[in-house]
């Protein structure tokens, strides 16, 4: 129990995707341009690697060595399948919003770098906390620079106005930003870490 | 006209890297010197190109099917395996160009520009998007703008290069070595390629 919870925080502190391993950097700086943005690509790539994770530790012994690469990518794509249909059937606006990200979801290098590095390797239960925390990991990471990106350049987090109209920086929502705001939050981490 | 137009617009108005956030992990990875940024943008522009011409034949089999579901799972396959094609193609036929790209082509199966300018070719509405106004959807113009992008993710990584060759010799405060700064430099990139926007209509 106690090996579980250490591989589920592992995730979500020491081994960031975002902050510590900087994986997944495209989604990251796209998807970003508010909170709820962030917060739904964050959970959408957490379904994927949770469940590639168990299928992919259920087949460890089945798939041969020399195809697993291959193998691993189609059943990555078959979850991200799963994700964009349902995403289109249920939630047409978000899935609107964060369009081409969904499928890409299949290179995010987070997903296969799991697969690789931990599921390949670890029990069932162990790698569906690995992908728990990382997905969480990657959900806080991505929940956070949303928010951050959200309240400088359009006043707002969660859609809830705090900073006025006329005090907004527009070049926090827009590409720009999306480097400058991470950049920011990457440093201050460092300097949280050292201490 | 026109096509010349496709050029303009996807290498500088919506730069693959800079306004359209693609392709971002080898453009943060590859880009410590000029040389190797110069082979990875020549091998991705090689591979992009082929693969769009070679997915966009292969949607129109999936349309023909009624099979538009799998699309995700069968570009990636068709992709990854036309990446190894590529690779074993290049080694018996010009040794001296595999030199060149050859390290390079197996980190392009995850790059996702890749699949991004396929998915984003093979639909219709998206193209047309993405084009200059006044342009058909074809293989023509989808082909044309694969090219362009990767010409456009080329010049964003050799000019990234180019600054983080200077970059190495700076003195930065140490919570900013490394990524952050490399990020920060991209944003100001990107600000400045955000000057062409308007451009093109």
């Amino acid at each position: 129990m106690n090996n579980a919870l250490k591989t589920f925080t592992n995730g979500i502190l020491k081994e960031n995707p975002t902050f510590v391993l900087v994986l997944g950097m495209c989604p990251t700086l796209a998807t970003t341009t508010s909170a709820i943005n962030g917060m739904s690509m964050g959970l959408a790539t957490m379904f994927v690697l949770v469940c590639s994770n168990v299928v992919i530790s259920l087949l460890k012994n089945l798939i041969p060595d020399k195809v697993r690469i291959p193998a691993y990518i189609v059943i990555i794509a078959t979850f991200v399948t799963m994700v964009q249909l349902a995403m289109q059937a249920y939630l047409p606006g978000i899935y609107e919003v964060l369009g081409l990200f969904i499928p890409l979801i299949v290179v995010n290098c987070i997903v296969l770098g799991r697969a690789e590095a931990f599921a390949a390797k670890n029990s069932v239960g162990l790698s569906a906390m690995d992908g728990l925390g990382i997905g969480l990991g990657f959900t806080l990471a991505l929940t956070l620079l949303g928010m951050v990106r959200e309240l400088l350049g359009a006043g707002s987090v969660f859609g809830l106005t705090i900073i006025p109209e006329t005090y907004k920086t527009l070049i926090f929502v827009l590409a720009p930003g999306a480097f400058i705001a991470l950049a920011y939050l990457m440093a201050i981490m460092n300097k949280l870490q050292k201490k | 006209m026109a096509y010349f137009l496709i050029f303009i617009s996807a290498i500088f108005v919506n730069n693959i890297v800079l306004s359209q956030f693609l392709g971002i992990c080898p453009f943060l990875g590859v880009s410590k010197k000029i040389d190797t940024a110069l082979g990875m943008g020549a091998a991705v522009t090689f591979v992009l190109t082929v693969a769009t011409i070679v997915t966009y034949l292969l949607q129109k089999l999936l349309v023909l099917w009624h099979v538009e579901f799998l699309q995700t799972i069968l570009f990636i396959l068709v992709i990854a395996a036309l990446v190894q094609m590529i690779e074993i193609m290049l080694k018996k036929v010009s040794p001296a160009l595999y030199q060149a790209l050859g390290v390079f082509l197996p980190l392009i199966t995850t790059n996702c520009c890749i699949l991004g300018v396929a998915i984003i070719v093979a639909d219709e509405k998206q193209l047309l998007a993405n084009l200059p106004t006044g342009l058909e959807y074809g293989l023509l113009s989808g082909t044309l703008f694969a090219f362009a992008t990767a010409l456009g993710f080329a010049l964003a990584l050799v000019l990234f290069a180019g600054i983080r060759e200077q970059l190495a010799l700076a003195k930065l405060p140490k919570a900013m070595q490394g990524t952050p700064i490399a990020l920060l430099t991209a944003g100001l990139l990107a600000m400045a390629f955000m000057g062409f926007s308007g451009v093109v209509g």
